[in-house]
């Protein structure tokens, strides 16, 4: 039903990333506020994290929107960064190609793509080298 | 085993939440790559990790671990105990290493009845 439908934006800012992390929280708190199963939650909040980081360490930021109905959750992360040249790759566990500045601060794993499939029911990536990256992750509710 | 018990037992510094430390801890996960703490750490665990930054704070939120344990007396940013402070999340600060906190807490936890992890 069309007025179920709940929708969140936000703009993921890049110039620092320590406070990286805003959208998935609030994303997380309005699901909870909600009454959705805290497997769930985990679920949705995880993997929205994984996609927030890397637009902020890979793309200098973008921007979330997120769709909530009682059936599933759409998170859709769009970014206007490089692009990734190859998205077989970029999905293996361990592949990375993050910093040593940003291995510092704890990423760099190559787990970010993994998780994201691992933690939803549907995901896909849309990327054009030089245009932009848009992960669109899918977690069903029941 | 609560969180407070093993700050006690264990002489660990409460840097945040202290008023939070009844939480019960339910095993221990040891990991300083942000994602894979996130796709291995379960809920209630205990974390130990080096890192101090702010990211912590999120990934302890998003895993709902029952509290991080930053070892080897490393100090610990004030923004990062801040953050953790509103965001409800515990962390305790130990001079033992990772290693001995792990068996320590083990012991523990063996102790208590039930407790079978795998
Ligand atoms: N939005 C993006 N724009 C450009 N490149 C990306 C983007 N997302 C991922 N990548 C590329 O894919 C690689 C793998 O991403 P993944 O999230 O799995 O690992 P990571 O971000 O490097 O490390 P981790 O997520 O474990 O901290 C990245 O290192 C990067 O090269
Ligand atoms: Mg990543």
């Amino acid at each position: 039903m069309s007025d179920n439908i709940i929708r969140l934006h936000y703009d993921i800012d890049a110039d620092d990333f320590s406070s990286a992390g805003l959208a998935s929280s609030g994303t997380k708190r309005m699901l909870n506020q909600l009454g959705f199963n805290p497997a769930i939650v985990k679920k949705v909040a995880i993997s929205m994290y994984e996609a927030e980081i890397n637009a902020v360490i890979h793309a200098d930021g973008g921007c979330a929107d997120v769709e909530i109905t009682p059936e599933k959750i759409v998170v859709v992360i769009s970014d206007k960064g490089p692009g990734i040249p190859d998205i077989e790759q970029a999905m293996q566990a361990g592949w990375s190609t993050a910093t040593n500045e940003i291995r510092e601060q704890g990423f760099g794993a190559g787990m970010g793509l993994p998780n994201m499939k691992r933690y939803t029911d549907d995901m896909k990536i849309e990327t054009e080298l030089g245009v932009g990256t848009k992960v669109t992750l899918i977690i069903n509710v029941n | 085993m609560t969180v407070a018990e093993i700050a006690r037992d264990l002489e660990m510094d409460v840097v945040s939440g202290a008023a939070l430390t009844d939480r019960q801890i339910g095993g221990v996960y040891v990991g300083d790559l942000l994602s894979w703490v996130m796709s291995h750490a379960k809920d209630d665990d205990l974390w130990i990790t080096v890192l101090t930054n702010l990211n912590t704070v999120a990934v302890a939120v998003l895993s709902n671990v029952a509290c991080v344990v930053i070892p080897e007396g490393i100090e610990v940013e004030e923004a990062t105990a801040r953050k953790a402070e509103t965001e409800n999340v515990i962390i305790l600060r130990s001079k033992m290493t990772a290693y001995e906190i792990c068996i320590k807490v083990y012991e523990k936890l063996k102790n208590q009845n039930g407790y079978d992890r795998n």
